[in-house]
């Protein structure tokens, strides 16, 4: 049992990462560390996706394409996201997500 | 015995990922923090080697590993100042993130484990990257045309937000 890794392991692993991710993105401070967390939940689901591939669907691949575009919009989503935080950090010269408070009133 | 060594592989894998994904968020210094998601996505490279996926890992190493962390870094590098040692801190609302936390773990280990899931019927073909590119090119093709129209939205939008704007506000005062 323990010697033969099946599908439930990766769902158990991924659940694991994407808890971790979770719980950067609810707690951190740092406005860059958040954005880290979200690729971190991005590639849990990245092996939920292969992992499902593999195990249920081995010889359509689709999974494993949908991986590849996820990786796609993460990869958008970095580079964006930081030009986001550097416009933001010019006119407040903070990246500290507290400190974002413009629709606060 | 192959699947022993599969097994042992998918364990180190998988504690190399959570251990790393752990210091990534507990870290106080965010470039340390930068440098262990690159560790880990390294060993999800390797996880992706496990499950069959031998372009998958490539992409993998290529665009996270190679590309991402470092852009990270680049973006921490232009604007951090001051003490490094303190730069990836925890807000106050850690107990309520940590209960949320907990509650998405146990429903999903619980589903996880209960699900009757069906063994796989045969092996995943040998060749990945012809098969990949079979179905990204005729099945899948508009959503493979939308992603590059994607990228270079991101590209063009990425280079118009980090763009010094103090021309922009002199004309409009």
């Amino acid at each position: 049992m323990l010697t033969t890794i099946s599908l439930a392991h990766y769902m158990v692993l991924s659940a694991l990462l994407f808890g971790i991710g979770l719980f950067g993105v609810l707690a951190k401070k740092n406005a860059i560390a958040v954005l880290i967390c979200i690729e971190l939940m991005l590639n849990a689901v990245n092996i939920n996706l292969v992992a499902i591939s593999k195990y249920l669907t081995p010889a359509l691949f689709t999974g494993q394409l949908f991986a590849i575009f996820v990786i796609t919009v993460a990869a958008a989503e970095v580079g964006v996201g930081l030009a986001i935080i550097i416009a933001i950090y010019r006119n407040r010269l903070s990246v500290n997500l507290d400190d974002f408070d413009w629709l606060k009133w | 015995m192959e699947g022993i060594w599969t097994a042992v592989a998918f364990y180190l894998l998988a504690a190399t990922i959570v251990v790393s994904a752990l210091l990534v968020v507990m870290l106080k210094n965010i470039v340390h923090s930068v440098l262990w998601l690159a560790v880990c996505f390294v060993s999800m490279g390797g996880l992706f080697l496990t499950l069959d996926a031998d372009f998958l890992a490539a992409v993998q190493v290529l665009v996270y590993a190679g590309a991402v962390c470092i852009m990270v870094v680049f973006g921490i590098m232009l604007i951090q100042r001051g003490n490094m040692g303190s730069t990836n801190l925890f807000n106050n609302q850690t107990k309520a993130a940590a209960g949320v936390v907990a509650l998405v773990l146990v429903v999903c280990g619980y589903l996880a484990a209960t699900t009757p899931w069906a063994s796989p019927a045969f092996a995943v073909p040998e060749k990945t990257v012809e098969s990949i590119a079979e179905i990204m090119l005729t099945k899948y093709v508009i959503p493979f045309e939308v992603a590059a129209i994607l990228l270079l939205v991101a590209l063009v939008g990425a280079i118009f937000l980090a763009k010094e704007v103090k021309k922009a506000d002199a004309h409009n005062d």
